[in-house]
């Protein structure tokens, strides 16, 4: 690899964010066939998720959505679970579009859309793709392709003032999968929440290396917990196996991607969840009224597509007042996280005094630092 | 029963045993069996589009598959075709990005190329202390698996990353111009023809040439064979470099005709299930078709059991689980009626 070709691809990649800051907002879908307010039988919409439909996570989180959407009469909802992003994810939605008669499908994996919707959605044309990741670029993707995703750090963000105020050691765990900007943004989000409430907090990070690891990711768990933390947090499909040691080993944990608190009646404390039973209403209300799909869709806390999950017992007063205080700000769009200056942890300044990055900032979309006060590197 | 008909009849019995038994499995999970036998038969050969559908799941499954059967003909139980796929994978899309700008037929011979020789390579170095450090080939293996899901994650993550595959760590694109085509108008790709015609080339080469003699002769018994004079080393490295020459040439496909890029994906469990696949095709490499086409289409119709019974996706591992152990089970029927009658397979 040359530096030369290095260079151009990252040009392309800036053309690529920049397309994707102007025109992905506004452009809307049109030219479908789908007309379900009139159609006497039901329309048929296929959810396809790559773990397990009960994994207390990624995949339930999506599961509880289709069966909200299940319960509208004029809809038929099919799922398939477990459904790798390899050729088998091309074959399920078209089974779905063949087989099943669906009209509108939901992959809901990120690794799914490229190459593999990306490759089917142009094959038929008539059917709609809603892709969990909010990757479209109107330049350069199908029509008949959207995507919708959320701005889940904002309920971390949450997580981690609870974490701060409830921590004792000041020393909190986050289990992550790998290195990517949409894990790395939670962890910074975490950290500097918690940092906000107690200047000394840290949070030691491990990646596991990948979605679904179960065994290490209990590894990683009792790691740091003999370290010395007595909160955890992670970012991987299912928090299932994090919760539950943290629980068995009495200290705190805050949840993600659904609601764990049944996993931990003692120590849950709180939890950014998804809330896309939310965006599947809105998607299925514009369908039966016969309305144009936007392309992308996506938003937090003020646009009900993500939610703090309950508190636990544990919280004190004092926790949640300010939790809901910063809650009441996302709420009315007036919190900016990444606001100057901030120090990654090796002691750059990466948003110099006076510069802010609003949440749809597309700049934070490729972030590759940890913020100071993490411990860990984005090496892995 | 007449010993001609044996090698098809006794597994065409397991295979409908297992059939009775996974009736009864489904029946007890609160489905209707013949409802559930027609939707397999729906999803996976009911319709030319079913068809497709299961051929293109075969496709890597046949490649994957021989890299168990041929170590197997000499006594060696190899496990190690996911290391293999993976490094196909990896190897493969590395040559693809250097040949960027070649020819398509001179980016994808490359990239075969250097597949065959990656997967050949690791699966011969298990062959390799095997033969002269007497390490356990089916242990060394497995660990090769590990050591090479690894080092294909540390590389798409750190330094071969492709910047743009911001939430999803790949390699650089090979190119689309670059990326295997499909079979006529169908949508199999042309996987599907690798591997048929790997294991058509693979049983010619053990039926009809001396060099299959002789690895017979080796897994008959090696002392033997040393004694009247065969390469009993070079044959072992040999037949193991082409068994992971075929796995890593899965991972190649995978690359050129499904993702045009390597990352994690490429560890998908093919290179598991082929072990299932070569053992119930007795390491037979003409075998391996058929059963690679069962294998492909339990997987196919597994999406209809999901979606229209309510059964959920463990439900065809349990009936593939059910036809292996039957089928190995078989064996054992084998063994005695060889041994009453004479008969060797």
């Amino acid at each position: 690899m040359s530096h030369l070709k290095h260079f151009q691809f990252n040009a392309k990649r800036r053309q690529v964010l920049k397309g994707l800051a102007g025109a992905g907002l506004t452009t809307v879908m049109g030219g479908f066939g789908i007309k379900a307010a009139q159609a006497a039988g039901k329309v048929t919409m296929g959810f396809i998720y790559v773990g397990p439909r009960d994994d207390f996570g990624y995949n339930q989180a999506h599961y509880e959505g289709k069966s909200a959407l299940a319960k509208q009469s004029w809809i038929k909802a099919v799922d398939q679970e477990n459904v790798p992003e390899t050729i088998e994810v091309q074959k399920v939605m078209e089974g779905m579009i063949n087989l099943d008669g669906a009209q509108v499908l939901f992959p809901t994996s990120f690794g799914y859309f490229d190459p593999h919707i990306l490759k089917v959605a142009p094959k038929y044309p008539n059917v709609m793709f809603l892709h969990c990741g909010g990757l479209y670029d109107a330049k350069k993707h199908p029509k008949n392709v959207g995507s919708y995703f959320g701005y889940i750090d904002e309920p971390v963000y949450v997580s981690g003032i609870v974490a701060g105020h409830m921590s004792k050691t000041g020393k909190l765990g986050y289990i992550a999968a790998m290195p990517i900007p949409q894990v790395l943004r939670n962890i910074n989000n975490f950290t500097m929440a918690a940092r906000s409430v107690n200047p000394k907090i840290t949070v030691q990070v491990v990646f596991t290396g990948g979605w679904s690891n179960p065994v290490k990711e209990a590894e990683a768990a009792n790691s740091l917990i003999d370290q010395g933390i007595d909160v955890l947090t992670c970012h991987v499909d299912s928090p299932k196996v994090v919760v539950e040691t943290a629980e068995k080993r009495g200290i705190y944990s805050c949840g993600y991607h659904a609601n764990q608190a049944k996993l931990a009646p003692k120590g849950f404390l709180t939890g950014a969840e998804w809330n896309w039973s939310k965006v599947y209403l809105d998607y299925a209300k514009m369908i039966a009224g016969g309305e144009k799909i936007p392309n992308l869709i996506r938003g937090g806390f003020k646009e009900g597509i993500v939610k703090s999950s309950p508190y636990g017992k544990a919280v004190s007063a004092k926790a949640k007042a300010h939790a809901d205080k910063v809650r009441a700000q996302f709420m009315a769009g007036d919190f900016v996280v990444y606001k100057g200056p901030i120090k990654d942890n090796t002691g750059k300044t990466v948003v110099p005094q006076g510069k802010a990055y609003g949440q749809t900032d597309i700049w934070l979309e490729s972030m590759d630092w940890l913020v100071e006060g993490v411990i860990g590197s984005t090496k892995g | 029963m007449p010993i001609a008909l044996a090698p098809f009849l006794i597994p065409l019995s397991a295979l409908l045993l297992s059939s009775v038994l996974f009736g009864a499995f489904v029946w007890m999970a609160g489905a209707t069996p013949s409802d559930v036998y027609q939707s397999i038969y729906r999803g996976a050969f009911g319709t030319w589009y079913s068809w497709q559908n299961t051929l293109t799941r075969a496709a890597p499954l046949m490649l994957t598959a021989l890299c168990t059967a041929l170590p197997a003909r000499l006594g060696l139980v190899v496990i190690g075709g996911e290391g293999a796929v993976v490094i196909g994978g990896l190897v493969a899309a590395l040559a693809g990005i250097a040949l960027l700008d070649a020819h398509p037929m001179v980016a994808l011979v490359g990239m075969a190329l250097a597949s065959i020789i990656a997967g050949g390579a690791l699966i011969g170095l298990v062959g390799w202390l095997r033969q002269a450090r007497n390490v356990n080939e089916t242990i060394s293996s497995l660990l090769f698996n590990y050591i090479c899901i690894a080092i294909l994650n540390f590389l798409v993550v750190g330094p071969l990353r492709d910047p743009e595959t911001l939430n999803k760590p790949s390699t650089h694109h090979i190119g689309e111009t670059h990326m295997l085509g499909y079979l006529g108008d169908s949508s199999i790709h042309m996987g599907f023809a690798f591997g048929l015609i790997a294991c058509l080339i693979l049983w010619i080469l053990y039926k009809h040439t001396t060099f299959g003699f002789a690895v017979d002769m080796v897994g008959g018994n090696a002392r033997a064979a040393r004694l009247s004079g065969l390469p009993v080393r070079k044959i072992m490295l040999l037949v193991t470099f082409m068994g992971g020459a075929a796995a890593g040439l899965a991972g190649m496909i995978e690359v050129a005709a499904v993702h045009g890029r390597a990352n994690a994906s490429l560890n998908a469990g093919y290179g598991y299930e082929g072990i299932l696949i070569a053992f119930a095709a007795r390491h037979h490499p003409l075998a391996i078709v058929p059963m690679a086409i069962l294998f492909g289409g339990i997987r196919a119709a597994s999406d209809l059991l999901q979606r229209n019974h309510d059964l959920p996706d463990a439900t065809s591992l349990v009936l593939q689980g059910i036809i292996f152990v039957l089928v190995l089970a078989s064996e054992a029927i084998y063994a005695r009626m060889a041994a009453k009658s004479g008969y060797k397979s």
